[in-house]
Parts: C-alpha cells; sequence; structure tokens
C-alpha cells in the first residue's frame, strides 16, 4: 500500500508549479520594483515590450531620492521610533505577561481581562483621542508621541503571557526552593525558555513601527520629522512623477525589513510553531 | 509557601498596564466624550454641541459613499482572504524541498509598508504600467484599463492590494491551525478511497473551522479598518469626486489641519467602532450556532 505521506511524482509536479506560481504573484511585484529603480534616466520605461532586465543598470536615482527629499534622516527618525517600540514591547510586556502568568496576586484576573478588552478595539477607533493625549502631553509633531502609544501592545502582552503560562509549574519550585527571588526566576528560568516567544514580538514590533502611516502621518507636521512612510508619500506626491525615483524610495523602506526578516525568519517561523501567533 | 511580596507583582505589571490606561482606556472613553464636542486639532475652546455631530453624519454624502464603500471592500476581502490563504496553507504545509523559501517568500508582501506596497502597485496598475502594457501586448485589450482613475476600479484595485497583501499572514494563521489536524483522519480517509479534493473538504476544513471563523473575523475588521491602500492608490485624493474613500480616510480629513474638527473625526470613529463590532458579532453567532 502507497503510503499517505509520500506524494507521487506528478503531485510533486503540480505542487512545485503552483508554488512558483504564487512565487510570481506575491515576489514577482517587488523585482519589478527593484528593476525599475535600477534603469537609468536614458531607458523608456513605459514601452509596450516591457523588459525585466535593466539596459544600464545605475544607482543614480538611489542618490537623486537623497536630494529629493532628507531620506538618511528619514531613515534615522524611523530607526528611532522602531527601537523605542521594540524597547517598550520586550521591556515592559515581558514584565506584566510574566506577572500576570506566574504570579499569583489579587486582582489580576481584571488586569488581565483590562488586557483583552482592548484588542477587540481597532487601533484606529481611538485614533483622534490618543491624538489628543499626545498633545495635551506637548508631544504632538514629536516622534518620541509617534514612538510613545506604541511602546506597549495589549497582543504582546498577552502573548508573553501566554507563553510564560504554557511553561511547567515545576520550574518555578524548584528554583523556590533555591531561594531564587522573582528577578532571578523570570531572567534565569523563565525567559530562556520564553525566546521563541520574544522574537516574534520584537520582529512584530519592528516591522510595525516601521511601516506604520496613518499615525505618523496625523502626528508630524514638519517636513524634517517625517518618518520614512510619510516621506516616500510626500516625495511621490509633492516632487516627482519619475517611477525610477519613487521605484528608489521604495527600496530603500523596503530594503532593511527584507533583511531584517530574513536574517530572523528562522525564529519567527519557530515562535509561530509555538503558538506564537494563535494567541 | 511565600513565593513573592505583595508589591512585586504590582512593579512589574504597572508600567504596562500605565501605558494601557493612558493610550487605549482613557481615549476609548474621550473619543466619545470629544464626539460631543467641536474639539479642534490645535486646541483651544472646546464646546459641547450635543447631538450634532452624530445629525451631521447622518446627513453626510461622503459617510454613506464610505460605508458602501467599506461594505463591498468587506463583501469581496471576505471570501477571498478566508479561503485562499487556506489553500496556500495546505500548498505549503506539505515538507518538501525548498519549502521553507517559499513559506518565507510568501510573507514578504505582509512585512513590506503598505506605503510601499501601495506605491508599487500605484506604479504596476500605471495606464504605461507594467499591467497595461502587457495585457496589450497580448492582445487582450486596445486602450489602457483606467485602474486607477475610474471610481470603481480604483475600488477593485485597492481590494485586490489587500488581498494580496493579507495572503501570508492569513497563511501562517492556518499554518499554525493545520498541525492540529489529526493525521490518522487523513490516513483513514485515503484507505477509503477519498481523493485529495475530497480529503481537504471533509478533513481538513472541519479541522480547521474554529480557525476559519477566526480569520473570517481578522478579514471583516480589516476590510473595515483600511487606509493606506485607498490612500496611496489615489494619491491622497480618494479618487475621481473624493468617492474612494473608507471611514478611516474620512477621520484622517478631519484629524489636522485648517478645517480639522475633532469632534466630527470623533463621532466618525464611534461610527467606525459600531461597524467592526457587526461582523463579530454575526460571525461569532454563527460559529456558536454550527457547533450546535
Amino acid at each position: 500500500m502507497k503510503k499517505i505521506g509520500e506524494p507521487s511524482t506528478g503531485e510533486k509536479v503540480l505542487r512545485y508549479v503552483l508554488l512558483l506560481f504564487v512565487l510570481l504573484i506575491t515576489v514577482g511585484p517587488f523585482l519589478w520594483q527593484l528593476s525599475t529603480s535600477l534603469k537609468g534616466a536614458g531607458e523608456d520605461i513605459y514601452t509596450r515590450t516591457p523588459s525585466f532586465i535593466p539596459h544600464e543598470p545605475t544607482l543614480n536615482n538611489y542618490s537623486q531620492v537623497a536630494e529629493a527629499i532628507p531620506v538618511w534622516r528619514y531613515i534615522g527618525n524611523s530607526l528611532l521610533v522602531a527601537v523605542l517600540t521594540v524597547g517598550g514591547n520586550i521591556l515592559f510586556a515581558t514584565l506584566a505577561g510574566y506577572a500576570i502568568a506566574r504570579l499569583r496576586f489579587r486582582g489580576r484576573k481584571i488586569v488581565l481581562g483590562l488586557f483583552l478588552a482592548t484588542l477587540i478595539l481597532p487601533g484606529e477607533v481611538t485614533i483622534i483621542s490618543q491624538y489628543v493625549t499626545v498633545r495635551d502631553l506637548g508631544l504632538a509633531d514629536t516622534l518620541i508621541g509617534v514612538a510613545l502609544p506604541g511602546m506597549v501592545a495589549a497582543l504582546n502582552v498577552l502573548l508573553m503571557f501566554n507563553a510564560f503560562r504554557s511553561l511547567p509549574q515545576e520550574i518555578d519550585e524548584a528554583a523556590v526552593m533555591d531561594g531564587a527571588t522573582v528577578p532571578q526566576r523570570l531572567l534565569r528560568v523563565s525567559l530562556p525558555a520564553v525566546r521563541g516567544t520574544l522574537a516574534v514580538v520584537a520582529i512584530f514590533s519592528f516591522i510595525q513601527a516601521w511601516d506604520d502611516f496613518l499615525w505618523p502621518l496625523i502626528v508630524l507636521t514638519s517636513p524634517e520629522k517625517y518618518t520614512l512612510t510619510v516621506g516616500l508619500q510626500y516625495l511621490s506626491g509633492t516632487f516627482t512623477q519619475d517611477q525610477r525615483l519613487i521605484a528608489a524610495g521604495t527600496m530603500i523602506a523596503f530594503i532593511p525589513i527584507a533583511v531584517l526578516f530574513s536574517a530572523l525568519q528562522r525564529y519567527f517561523f519557530k515562535g509561530v510553531e509555538e503558538g506564537g501567533v494563535k494567541g | 509557601m511565600k513565593t513573592h511580596r505583595w508589591f512585586t507583582p504590582w512593579v512589574l505589571t504597572i508600567p504596562a498596564l500605565a501605558f494601557l490606561l493612558v493610550f487605549s482606556v482613557w481615549p476609548s472613553i474621550n473619543t466619545l466624550r470629544l464626539s460631543f464636542t467641536d474639539a479642534k486639532p490645535l486646541g483651544g475652546d472646546t464646546d459641547f454641541v450635543g447631538v450634532e455631530n452624530y445629525t451631521e453624519l447622518l446627513h453626510d454624502g461622503q459617510v454613506w459613499t464610505a460605508l458602501l464603500n467599506s461594505a463591498i471592500y468587506m463583501a469581496i476581502c471576505l471570501p477571498l482572504l478566508t479561503i485562499l490563504p487556506l489553500l496556500l496553507a495546505v500548498l505549503v504545509e506539505r515538507k518538501l524541498p525548498f519549502i521553507a523559501f517559499f513559506r518565507t517568500a510568501f510573507y514578504v508582501p505582509v512585512i513590506a509598508s503598505a506605503v510601499v506596497v501601495g506605491l508599487m502597485w500605484t506604479w504596476l496598475l500605471d495606464d504605461r504600467g507594467l499591467i497595461n502594457n502587457l495585457a496589450r501586448w497580448l492582445h487582450v485589450i486596445q486602450g489602457p484599463v483606467p485602474f486607477l482613475t475610474d471610481r470603481w476600479l480604483v475600488l477593485i484595485s485597492a481590494i485586490s492590494l489587500t488581498v494580496w497583501k493579507g495572503l501570508g499572514y492569513y497563511m501562517i494563521v492556518y499554518l499554525a491551525a493545520l498541525g492540529n489536524v489529526r493525521k490518522d483522519l487523513h490516513e483513514a480517509a485515503a484507505i477509503d478511497g477519498a481523493g485529495p479534493v475530497r480529503r481537504f473538504l471533509t478533513v481538513t476544513v472541519p479541522g480547521v473551522r474554529g480557525t476559519m471563523f477566526l480569520v473570517a473575523v481578522l478579514v471583516s475588521v480589516a476590510a473595515l479598518r483600511v487606509f493606506s491602500e485607498l490612500y496611496i492608490l489615489t494619491g491622497g485624493k480618494g479618487g475621481p469626486g473624493g468617492k474612494d474613500q473608507s471611514l478611516v480616510m474620512l477621520i484622517q480629513q478631519y484629524a489636522g489641519g485648517f478645517y480639522g474638527n475633532l469632534g466630527y473625526a470623533s463621532a466618525l470613529s464611534v461610527l467606525l467602532f459600531v461597524v467592526t463590532v457587526v461582523p463579530m458579532v454575526v460571525l461569532a453567532r454563527l460559529n456558536n450556532r454550527s457547533d450546535s
């Protein structure tokens, strides 16, 4: 009898054909954008018979982006917001998630319920009053104001809670016997066991902060404070209709996140398998 | 046995709790309060205006257009993004050579910013862009298809972009769920002579039904919250005559500038909340009914 685990050759071929087809749809547009960004001013990018390989590849468009908008400053701004967001989420979600999952205290259920309740609230619903809060704190049109509300996401607290909760009770008991304090138990016993989830929290926080558009668009008004996404929209709307330049700009925003993700994707998919995304 | 002092949990929880109260709990209450005022983006005098914002909202043609757009958005995204990512997850579940590469590659549109992919698609869908050129080259069309200048085609283009960007995300959600489907059921069905399609319908789908409802809820709420796709594809203008706007685009419009009106924007936010609760309640009920 044929075992179900081994697909026939025909099935394998069909699977790979489908995989390549989906690959073309999902990654193809990025490659086309990369190709456009490398085409020189002399090359007709509107030709009826599109050519994928640039005739004379050039990085000229990238340097022209830097002339049109202060792109290095925008990268720095985005990086600052992303680093604050990742740091805040890793630190505060770990502490709170650990306390709710591993320590018994009065009010624990209420705290957990509060974090859960905010999950059903789409962020866009509170974005206006969040802006009012940030403005009243004197942080309108500042990068701190952009980063602050995202520094603790309820979802991340719950992900860490979930990860800590699934550890066996015995590991704490043994540590308590040895006289380990709470910080020691958290850092030496529990945290190493939830590294996968921590990686998911870090990666998602970074991507979310780096990619965010609506919130910085609302908070920031001075062009020199723009994050990269707002700056890109500014570039395409104000300065140029040259698709080569816009393509170069989008690649500048995309490549760092693509490199980061491919470097960390192993931890990400492992974290997902640990149940990181299921919540 | 004493494991910790009474205040330790609070020391650990209070930073996160403070953020939650200041940036989630208070803003939810404040949204409701602001929706009864005429608050302005730059501060200054704020007066209570009663239900004025809400009556204005009911007579605002743009709001009704946005609601219609959202309904269409949801009606198309819901079936596509509930079913296609499941098929994709089944495709990448089988351990074959290079499968990790494909999984990662399919996830790439998810990690890219909506601004990046929005500008990318703007170029692809341009009158002289790749898609129109390819279609003309293959003689499928004579003149260019006005993807970005026709009121309905703009909406369809934005929906396609949302579906394209969401495929990988929901694929991963399904992939985690597929791991829990019992392998022996698949084997039993195979022994009974059930083909792949039949096994998918009788084993896989019932096995991930709970996840399908979860995905359906996530997709519908995401469709109602759409902003960046429509904003970028229309260059921030909302398409011809401003007809291709979503509720969130309207909220953003009233959030700043000289004509900004935070009171009205807050009333729109309350409307957005009410609208997102509808699919959650409906789908939760459907899920309960199919359980019993």
